[in-house]
């Protein structure tokens, strides 16, 4: 096909052919004009068949995001964004209404392959029966900003959990939509959540009924596929009461030269009793060797623990991006609510990470606890920043830190900007934080083993972030652990 | 043909030569010790022969089985059977010992065009390379030397050079740190591995390691040469006379 290679020979003419899923998949998009207006609200709003309610509550959104500023606090430096020059709605424009994986367009199934992605979805496509018993996934894939296909369904169904797209939630539960959304980051939360509001595109939506554990781990797979197209995803879990979810959202993105801007919102909310574990790697494009391109990554993801002994638990694995802007937090309102925050940040080339958490103690007896892991590499920058607060009610509050920072090169930087607030005298909070260069010898221990000098850093850097990756579930661990290597290649020698 | 040949090998570290021309010939099966006092470049020898990072070669050569061994980055000297067993053992927190071993192993073999070994094939090496040193399955699942002892750092090292099976092994201070039990346990390993295929450079300042890895060469450096060699009685010459009369020789 002579226009993938021309693809193909593009990327090779840009160099940036080291990031192994930089590709491009040639699939007609049906896309917003560029800019933003309340007519692309409600152009966007239009195609999605949405509610007079929810029109509403975007173009709300888009009047307070107009009058809002970009914050500059991060440690992080890029060119301005004009928001004006931004496509912010593109679907596949085959516009699929599927019941399965099989009549999705082979050109997205080639996409996901390339990844690396699709054993299980393939064994799903070929039909092949898994065990009784088995540990099964189910995929609500997003391409680009439309899902396009959503598995295991009917399983869901019967365990009364409601997993589908949110653009469809919102038109079949529309009260819980309504109930839920954006009552954990509101629509004035801050300028990229509430620009998120106003042109959101979809994203995944979870209900668990009380008492239910969903039957397998949900995932999502997001991709951004189209040139110059804002990712405005949008996802919302709601945990009743002593119910338990498990999602994986992993990402990468195609290779570009230009600039792409994502910012996402996700809000957890966890009832009486309830757990919701959120996990995650992204792997987007984090710009070729001299810098340029890469994706910028302005996300707001926040979990609430409502209930009382209700528990939230963020894992994160971010390899990719130019900027990363992200701060998963908890609400802990609750009483005797738990918080967790676990993260491997790895940045290299000339990428920018100001990543980490907020624990917020309302509730009575609250516990938290925040494992940091920050890699730095090449000429990047990588920022721990994270706040740990009780306010005056939070009697017996608890919290553990620790932030470890490992170093390759000397070209790099790793930061550590931790801000505790106790207003109650009972809390407790403890941190801990390291600061580590890889060191010389050990690497040549290890080449002197007869592993090369890039399988030695790998092995040292899955040494350092263990205790992080244990958290993981089993089948996203094992592929963490090769797109931990595969992120550091080039950082030595 | 040599296994190794050293040929009147310079070296600098930082503009300040090490090794003013050394030459060393290692064949097949036989054990060398090298010996001197602290400075004399014995330890620079084992690392530019293992290829560590910092090291000029100004001048001279070293062929392995014939092959210019210079020119191979440090893990294609691994692969092709170079074994540098450390002085001071370096620690890997959170890679389990055996994922170490693993990865290590299959390395060398990927390099070398052999197929990667199957698990059980794999345990069942270890198992038995760990029994015969005295090293308890749980040391294997803790982290690489993270809180192991002077002695079971040693006996580590053995145990890697037991499973690699290098062609030439080159123990750098060994018996450093170690009680004369721990050194008993180290040196029996080490004896258990000579054999007809392979050569040992034993690099020591004491004569006490030579009484349990008895040489069948003696080298003694001074100031970045080897100022004498001989049997293995050399070495008890040592003891008596010490190593003053040889710096005056390199002088």
């Amino acid at each position: 096909m002579p226009a993938e290679l021309e693809t193909v020979e593009r990327v090779r003419r840009i160099d940036v052919d080291q990031y192994r899923y930089g590709f491009e998949t040639i699939i007609e998009s049906d896309k917003a004009p560029k800019g933003l207006s309340e007519d692309t609200v409600r152009f966007i709003s239009a195609k999605k068949n949405e509610p007079a309610w929810m029109l509403e509550w975007r173009l709300e959104a888009f009047r307070r995001w107009q009058t809002m500023q970009e914050p500059e606090w991060a440690r992080v430096s890029y060119p301005k964004i004009d928001y004006q020059d931004v496509y912010y709605y593109s679907a596949p424009k085959k516009k699929p209404e599927l019941a399965s994986l099989d009549e999705v367009d082979p050109e997205i199934l080639k996409t996901y392959e390339k990844l690396g992605i699709p054993l299980r979805e393939q064994e799903v496509l070929a039909g092949v029966v898994r065990p009784e018993g088995e540990r099964r996934v189910a995929v609500d894939a997003v391409f680009d900003s439309v899902s396009v296909a959503t598995t295991f369904q009917k399983e869901l169904k019967e365990a009364g959990v409601i997993f589908m797209p949110i653009s469809q939630a919102i038109r079949e539960h529309p009260e819980l939509v309504q109930k839920y959304l954006g009552t954990v980051v509101p629509t004035s939360d801050n300028f990229f959540a509430t620009l998120n509001s106003a042109v959101f595109s979809d994203g995944s939506f979870v209900y668990l009924p009380p008492g239910v554990r969903c039957p397998m781990e949900l995932s999502t797979y997001f991709r951004i596929n189209e040139r110059n197209t804002g990712q405005f995803e949008r996802t919302l879990i709601i945990a009743d009461k002593g119910a338990y979810v498990s999602y994986l959202e992993g990402c990468t993105a195609p290779q570009r030269d230009e600039n792409q801007l994502h910012a996402a919102v996700v809000e957890l909310v966890a009832h009486d009793d309830a757990e919701i574990k959120y996990s995650t790697v992204q792997n987007w494009y984090p710009g070729n060797s001299e810098g340029k391109g890469g994706v910028y990554n302005f996300v707001t993801k926040r979990g609430d623990c409502r209930g009382k002994n209700s528990k939230i638990s963020w894992t994160q694995v971010e390899t990719g991006s130019a900027i990363t802007w992200k701060y998963p937090s908890c609400i802990l309102r609750g009483d005797n609510s738990r918080g967790e925050f676990y993260s491997i940040a790895i940045s290299n080339g000339f990428q920018q990470v100001d990543s980490g958490t907020k624990m917020i103690h309302l509730g009575k007896n609250t516990t938290s606890r925040i494992i940091s892991k920050g890699i730095a590499a090449g000429k990047s920058q990588n920022t721990y920043r994270g706040l740990v607060s009780a306010h005056r009610k939070a009697t017996g509050a608890r919290n553990f830190t620790a932030c470890d920072s490992l170093l390759i090169g000397d070209k790099c930087g790793a930061h550590t900007v931790p801000y505790v607030e106790a207003k109650n005298s009972s809390a407790l909070f403890e941190h801990e934080a390291t600061t580590s260069k890889i060191s010389e010898d050990v690497l040549f221990y290890c080449v002197q083993r007869g592993l090369s000098q890039e399988e030695a850093v790998g092995l040292v850097v899955n040494g350092f972030v263990k205790d992080v990756l244990q958290q993981l579930p089993m089948e996203f661990a094992v592929e963490a652990q090769k797109l931990i290597s595969i992120s550091l290649e080039g950082s030595v020698g | 043909m040599p296994l190794l040949e050293v040929k009147n090998l310079q070296v600098r570290v930082e503009e300040r030569e090490i090794l003013h021309g050394l030459s060393l010939t290692v064949n097949e099966g036989e054990v060398h010790a090298i010996m001197g006092p602290n400075g004399s470049g014995k330890s620079t020898l084992s690392h530019v022969i293992a290829g560590k990072p910092g090291y000029e070669v100004t001048g001279g050569e070293i062929l392995f089985k014939g092959e210019d061994l210079l020119a191979m980055s440090p893990d294609e000297r691994a692969a092709k059977g170079v074994f540098l067993a450390f002085q001071y053992p370096v620690e890997i927190p959170g890679v389990a010992t055996m994922t170490f071993l693993r990865t290590a192993l299959n390395a060398q073999r990927k390099a070398r065009g052999e197929p990667e070994l199957s698990t059980p094939d794999f345990l069942k090496k270890v198992r038995s390379v760990a029994a015969s040193l005295n090293i308890p399955q749980e040391m294997l699942r803790r982290g690489v030397n993270v809180g192991f002892s002077g002695g079971e750092k040693k006996r580590n090292e053995v145990l890697q050079m037991a499973l690699f099976e290098p062609s030439i092994c080159i123990l750098d201070e060994m018996d450093s740190g170690l009680d004369i039990d721990a050194l008993r346990i180290a040196a029996d390993g080490v004896n258990a591995l000579r054999s007809q295929g392979r050569a040992m450079v034993v690099i020591t300042h004491y004569q006490r390691l030579l009484n349990y890895i008895v040489p069948d060469y003696v080298h003694v450096m001074s100031k970045g040469r080897v100022v004498k060699s001989g049997g293995k009685d050399l070495a008890l010459e040592l003891e008596e006379s010490g190593y003053a009369q040889f710096e005056d020789q390199a002088a």
